[in-house]
């Protein structure tokens, strides 16, 4: 970092001292987010406490020529808040104000640092912020609008992108834009549609505005069992053939039931191949005509059992089995690593065979969670860190599963991002052509290049000066990056 | 024309004017250039019954694809007016009908898009499949963009459960502030309504609510008003009004329309809105750009969409541009010799 102590002293003057972090011991906390394989101690981590200070600290980057990552609860699954050796992270933690709750307009005003469920907490019980990932009682808004992300409940609802209608943005030279509003379609460009997914690389927001809607008056919940996930797929392409919408389908594996029984205790059988967890919401009445459909479209599709949340608490008991697995994984293995491909609905069972079949190739074991509504895999790669080699297997294992999805059409990631961890695949899913037009995006927002770089973008990529004349870049001149 | 025949065109081309099917050609700045179309590029590429998506050409009418979706019990949530539109234009002009109450706007139903650049090269964006946050959303960028940042060739879309039973309830009001009241009430229940939209015409106006299956009759009874089973005409009537000799797109709130259906009132105009989205469609027999600038400093954001060419000419169609710098910016990027639509939208 050129300068660095000179631009670590504007920090200080920026965000006061006890907000610019140098200290190595104290910088580790920042080291990794919520991918864990990947870590990087970064020069300083700056916390400022406002959309102003924000700004200052990305503007001094900005004059200084240092690169910098924005980090909100840090519990992003691609790497994307992976702070840069050489670089500045900015830590949005302490933008942690709503600012307004405008009911009457159904729209939410906050800052990023808020966490996804105290949105809907500050508009319940009568309205509800629907993208839920299952970190939301963590994750900040500002990380959602970053990654676009999802959860349980996409299927019915959509994604952040569905619900952010406005951003304060700081652009990486330290301008202030406003992008959108609580108005809907303002004349000109989608900019901030555009922003929301691009993983911090166009900039960092300093307020959002997202949309609420009114909570459904009823909620009921189903489980019911197969012998195996490819039976448990039938049943869910039986129930959206029906031209039912539910608001969450999640499955789950034997694998997987096994190990959040042991953390949650649900009593669900140990020896089922596969549970379909089903959840409608909406109109009492709708709800009245709908629902025994679905349990009677499941054991058509062959299921063993269906069981019925009696009440509340039931139903949290179900939820807990699903939102467990993660973390109860630990039990089974000490090491796992995390997919987040999407498949088209339909080649479910094509891909679930060429799983097993690559995990037995690989000797390792794969347990599967699906949001099956919308075909968004989360194949959980089991392996053993300590022992030789095993993790090496487990990532390759893991590209080949990635592989394997977009093969059949899908994608290579539904809802964590593509970060550091999947930027490698971009290749297999987009053209040259393809990512030659995402860097047009990226020079529009960032001609310098020092928004989170090194994320998304398989390569690095310099932008030129358009229009104008020619001019040669000194990293390119050294053969280090190729002009775009 | 294949899709790589219109990149090599613009590749070659000093300025073109995009065209589809050709119903929206008076919206923007009135332009002068040789048209492209995509009119040719109309296959329905793709149904994936079982997925609930499709592939679509640029140039595949609407109603083309609404038929071939119906035949399987599915639907693509659009229901803009203009039975020639393509599915290219609507997502270029980011145009929506009254099923925007619950599925959103072109937007949100477009998963990827393919696009023809004026540097030659064909890029995709998105994928096929419903939930993928891999690369830039372009497809975003590109809707509502007027095609003057690349020409749309190709869209894949979301489709969704055609519903089977459907009625509207009529809630009639003679009070514009009464009337958006007994909208804003209806938005903030938890009614799952198909549509709900806004209507004002002459000095009465009605709050329509849309509910879809086996439930709506027994939901309809909680609803203080008329319920009226064959709709058809109801809605059809609210798509029309959304086209006329001069239209006005406003982008304001719920509690805006209040405000927005007085002005109605007192200009004399037709109001159709989507109530709980706060966007409104303002019909005029005729306005002049005293009249627009006047509109414009009373409502808020308003897009002049139908109009003579002359008012056009007078009034910027779109108004003031929030980060217009930086829109200039993209510009550059994607068309910087001004090839797509020059003029039509940053001049």
């Amino acid at each position: 970092m050129d300068g660095g102590l000179k631009l670590i002293e504007e920090l200080r003057g920026i965000c006061g001292d006890a907000h610019v972090v140098t200290e190595h011991h104290a910088l580790r906390t920042y080291e990794s987010d919520g991918l864990l394989q990947y870590a990087t101690v970064p020069r300083a981590a700056v916390l400022p406490a406002t959309g102003e200070e924000v700004a200052a600290v990305v503007r001094a980057c900005h004059e200084a020529g240092v690169p910098w990552v924005a980090r909100g609860s840090g519990s992003g699954l691609s790497g994307g808040a992976l702070p840069l050796e050489d670089g500045v992270l900015v830590v949005l933690s302490r933008l942690r104000r709503i600012l307004e709750v405008d009911l009457e307009n159904q729209r939410v005003v906050c800052e990023p640092g808020v966490t996804n469920i105290a949105i809907s907490a500050a508009v319940g019980p009568s309205h509800f912020y629907p993208p839920d990932p299952s970190s939301q009682i963590v994750c900040s808004i500002g990380g959602n609008v970053a990654e676009n992300s999802g959860g349980a409940h996409c299927f019915k609802y959509g994604f952040t992108t569905n619900y952010v209608c406005g951003l304060e943005v700081v652009l990486p030279d330290g301008s202030v834009v406003e992008l959108g509003g609580k108005e809907l379609d303002l004349p000109g460009y989608d900019l901030c549609g555009v922003f929301v997914g691009s993983e911090g690389t166009l900039g960092v927001a300093t307020k959002v505005i997202v949309r609420v809607v009114p909570t459904p008056e009823s909620v009921r919940t189903l489980v019911s069992f197969f012998e195996s996930p490819r039976h448990a797929g039938q049943a869910v392409s039986a129930i959206v053939s029906a031209g039912v919408v539910p608001g969450a389908i999640e499955m789950m594996d034997n694998l997987t039931i096994g190990a959040s029984e042991a953390m949650a205790h649900a009593g669900w059988p140990l020896d089922a191949g596969a549970a379909l967890l089903v959840e409608l919401d909406g109109p009492q009445a709708e709800l009245e005509a709908t629902f025994d459909q679905v349990g009677e479209l499941c054991e058509k599709a062959g299921c063993s059992e269906v069981r019925v949340a009696r009440d509340e608490a039931e139903r949290q008991v179900f939820w807990k089995m699903r939102k467990s697995a993660f973390p109860a994984m630990g039990r089974v293995s000490s090491h796992y690593y995390v997919q987040d491909s999407v498949i088209p609905r339909t080649a479910l069972a094509e891909v679930l065979e060429r799983i097993d079949w690559l995990a037995r190739e690989y000797d390792l074991q794969v347990a599967n969670v699906f949001h099956a509504g919308d075909g968004n895999l989360h194949p959980l790669v089991c392996y053993d860190g300590h022992a030789e080699g095993e993790a090496e297997r487990a990532e390759a294992l893991a590209g080949e599963i990635v592989v394997a999805c977009v093969d059949a059409g899908g994608s290579i990631t539904g809802e964590h991002g593509v970060g550091v961890d999947k930027k490698r695949y971009m290749p297999r899913m987009f053209s040259e052509a393809d990512l030659d037009a995402f860097q047009k995006l990226r020079c529009a927002f960032d001609p310098d290049g020092l928004a989170n770089p090194g994320k998304v973008m398989p390569t690095p990529r310099l932008c030129g000066e358009v229009p104008g004349p020619y001019r040669e870049h000194p990293l390119e001149k050294a053969g280090l990056a190729e002009r775009f | 024309m294949d899709a790589a025949g219109v990149a090599a065109a613009l590749r070659e081309a000093s300025g073109v004017r995009v065209v589809g099917g050709g119903t929206k050609l008076g919206w923007g700045r009135p332009i002068e250039a040789p048209e492209l179309s995509v009119a040719e590029l109309d296959a329905i590429v793709e149904h994936n019954v079982g997925d609930l998506t499709a592939i679509l050409q640029a140039g595949c009418p609407l109603a083309t694809a609404r038929d071939a979706f119906a035949a399987e019990g599915q639907m693509l949530a659009l229901d803009p007016p203009d039975d020639g539109a393509t599915i290219g234009g609507v997502v270029a002009t980011g145009d929506s009908g009254p099923l925007r109450h619950r599925y959103g706007s072109p937007r949100d139903l477009v998963l990827g898009v393919q696009v023809a650049l004026p540097d030659g090269s064909l890029a995709r964006a998105g994928s096929k499949v419903i939930k993928n946050v891999a690369g830039y959303d372009l497809a975003k960028l590109m809707s509502g963009a007027y095609g003057t940042l690349g020409v749309v060739t190709e869209v894949s879309v979301r489709l969704h459960p055609k519903p089977r039973e459907w009625l509207t309830v009529v809630v009639r009001r003679d009070d514009p502030h009464a009337l958006a009241a007994a909208a804003s009430e209806l938005t903030h229940r938890p009614l799952e309504a198909e549509r709900l939209d806004l209507r004002w015409d002459g000095d009465a106006g009605a709050v329509l609510v849309q509910l879809c299956g086996a439930s709506a009759p027994e939901r309809a009874a909680s609803i203080d008003g008329e319920v009226v089973e064959v709709d058809e005409e109801l809605w059809a009537a609210q798509r029309a009004a959304q086209r006329g000799p001069v239209v006005l797109r406003v982008s304001s709130t719920q509690q805006g329309l209040a405000d927005v259906l007085s002005a109605a009132r007192d200009h004399g105009a037709v109001c159709v809105a989507r109530a709980a989205h706060g966007l409104a469609w303002l019909r005029l027999e005729a306005a002049d750009a005293e009249l627009v600038t006047a509109l414009r400093a009373r409502l808020g954001a308003c897009v002049l969409l139908d109009a003579p060419a002359a008012l056009r000419r007078e009034v910027d169609p779109w108004g003031p541009l929030s980060a217009e710098p930086l829109m200039r910016r993209v510009k550059a990027r994607f068309d910087p010799y001004d090839t797509l639509n020059p003029g039509l939208l940053l001049t």
